[in-house]
């Protein structure tokens, strides 16, 4: 009876949930759903031919994010600085509403919002990725793909993002300088310089009150709105996203920033315990 | 404000194509074109933004199975033009006579290395701050309908922004007034 009443009316199935404080799948309001991941090159699950790569469930949400990084000149107004180009993917295999094709404006906009995330938190510093002013400089394509949509696309995509960037090793690249030409030497390889750990927390509003966290793929649909806040390891905003939805006043923002501020550290004692795991290689 | 011009036209409640149209709503389209050059992903996901913030806005369950067309064309761009984008299309939402919840106005505040906060900058100055937040401002009881940075910031300063920007949104209302009022006083 009650799966009729789900299909069939599913805000009010979602009311009456809300109005005890919890949610159908047995979570309170500010708990996360389980996250595991798994970084590196020896793991299940991970990319063998990417320089780094990351895989995270949120739930049943499933990102998979590959590192590569290539060579190539640096741009001529901005001769000290390489390039990290992410690339958000939402094939037709992860969820029915998405079609195949030229990627659609939810992969597009979440690309952006990879990238602002990237250059506001000041994660990868450009400069670190030249090698020779002018000359060579790292190029990081990211490719964050997701493989599973069950809603938070955006807390997994950066979560992954992270862990696969902090998988990244980087050969020594050294410029012969008779030839001019470039000599990578794959034996010996540095870790990536990650200066910051940003790490987003998305919040659902329903009927303008209530905020839950870590909204499942059906909890987006009936919400009337979403937040996403991204925060670093110092307490500070990264990105406030709020496209649209219902208003909210300031101390409901505030309470959605504080609550991001106590995931911070839960994930970040997560990555460190993973990336601990893996690096007596 | 200042040179950053924004020309909105509005197309709707027109009948809807199959393929978009909802059974219970007004389907809302946004597209942004960039002065010069193709629209690119910068533009889709500010498209979207606005569209999130329309879609709050109007009454879309008046007009069900239609579609509303909001087109942005920027003639040039002086700083704050999201906020800019936003103003314009609260004004032809009002002028169409879309039927809507409440208002909306977009405001930018950059926050200057120094501290200060700077209301609507221009371009040259959001590049010298040290992160930029547009905000946008419903006009029942001052709430945030959308929020975007860029840059980082601490939190208080991010409250302190938004503060100044909800007492800014007084004087954008006013001019919504006016110029509604120009219009219709002839």
């Amino acid at each position: 009876l009650s799966i009729c009443f789900r299909t069939v009316e599913p805000l009010e199935y979602y009311r009456r949930f809300l109005k005890e404080n919890c949610r159908p799948d047995g979570r309170e309001l500010g708990e996360f759903r389980t996250t595991t991941v798994n970084i590196g090159n020896s793991a299940p699950g991970s990319i063998t031919t990417a320089d780094g790569s990351a895989l995270v469930k949120l739930g049943n949400t499933t990102v998979i994010c590959g590192v590569k990084a290539e060579l190539a000149a640096p741009a001529v107004d901005s001769s000290n600085k390489g390039y990290i180009v992410p690339n958000v993917e939402l094939p037709s295999l992860c969820a029915e509403r998405f079609r195949s094709g030229p990627p659609g404006e939810e992969a597009q906009a979440a690309s952006q919002f990879i990238a602002d995330v990237i250059e506001n938190s000041q994660m990868i510093v450009k400069e670190d990725l030249c090698i020779a002013n002018g000359k060579l400089a790292w190029v990081l394509y990211c490719d964050i793909i997701c493989l599973d949509y069950d809603g938070n696309l955006l807390d997994a995509s950066v979560f992954a993002l992270l862990a696969a960037l902090k998988n990244v090793q980087l050969p020594s690249v050294t410029i012969n300088e008779e030839t001019g030409l470039s000599e990578v030497n794959l034996k010996q390889k540095t870790p990536l310089i990650i200066r910051k750990h940003p790490v987003a927390t998305s919040f659902a509003i329903f009927d303008d009150t209530l905020l839950i966290v870590d909204p499942t793929a059906e909890e987006e649909d009936l919400a009337t709105g979403t937040v996403t806040i991204v925060t670093d390891e110092e307490g500070r905003l990264c990105s406030v996203h709020k496209p649209g939805g219902s208003p909210l006043t300031g101390a409901k923002l505030q309470d959605c920033i504080t609550r991001a501020i106590t995931r911070h550290k839960e994930v970040k004692k997560l990555i460190d315990k993973v990336i601990k795991s893996i690096t007596p290689k | 404000p200042g040179d950053t011009s924004v020309l909105a036209g509005l197309y709707g409640p027109a009948e809807a194509k199959l393929s978009k149209e909802l059974p219970d709503r007004a389907a809302l389209e946004v597209l942004l074109r960039p002065k010069v050059g193709l629209p690119g992903v910068m533009e889709r996901s500010r498209e979207q933004l606005l569209r999130q913030t329309c879609e709050a806005v109007v009454l879309g369950v008046l007009h069900p199975r239609t579609a509303i067309t909001l087109v942005l064309q920027v003639l040039s761009d002086a700083g704050s033009l999201l906020s800019c984008c936003l103003n314009a299309a609260c004004m032809v939402l009002l002028d169409a006579g879309l039927p809507l919840a409440t208002l909306f106005c977009g405001i930018t505040c950059a926050l200057q290395p120094d501290g200060a906060i700077l209301l609507d900058p221009t371009a040259r100055q959001e590049q010298e701050a040290r992160a930029v937040l547009t905000f946008a401002i419903s006009s029942s009881e001052r709430k945030v309908l959308m929020a975007t940075t860029k840059g980082s910031c601490s939190v208080e300063e991010m409250q302190q922004c938004l503060a100044a920007a909800q007492r800014a949104a007084d004087t954008i209302f006013q001019f919504y007034r006016d110029s509604v009022h120009r219009r219709y006083s002839k």
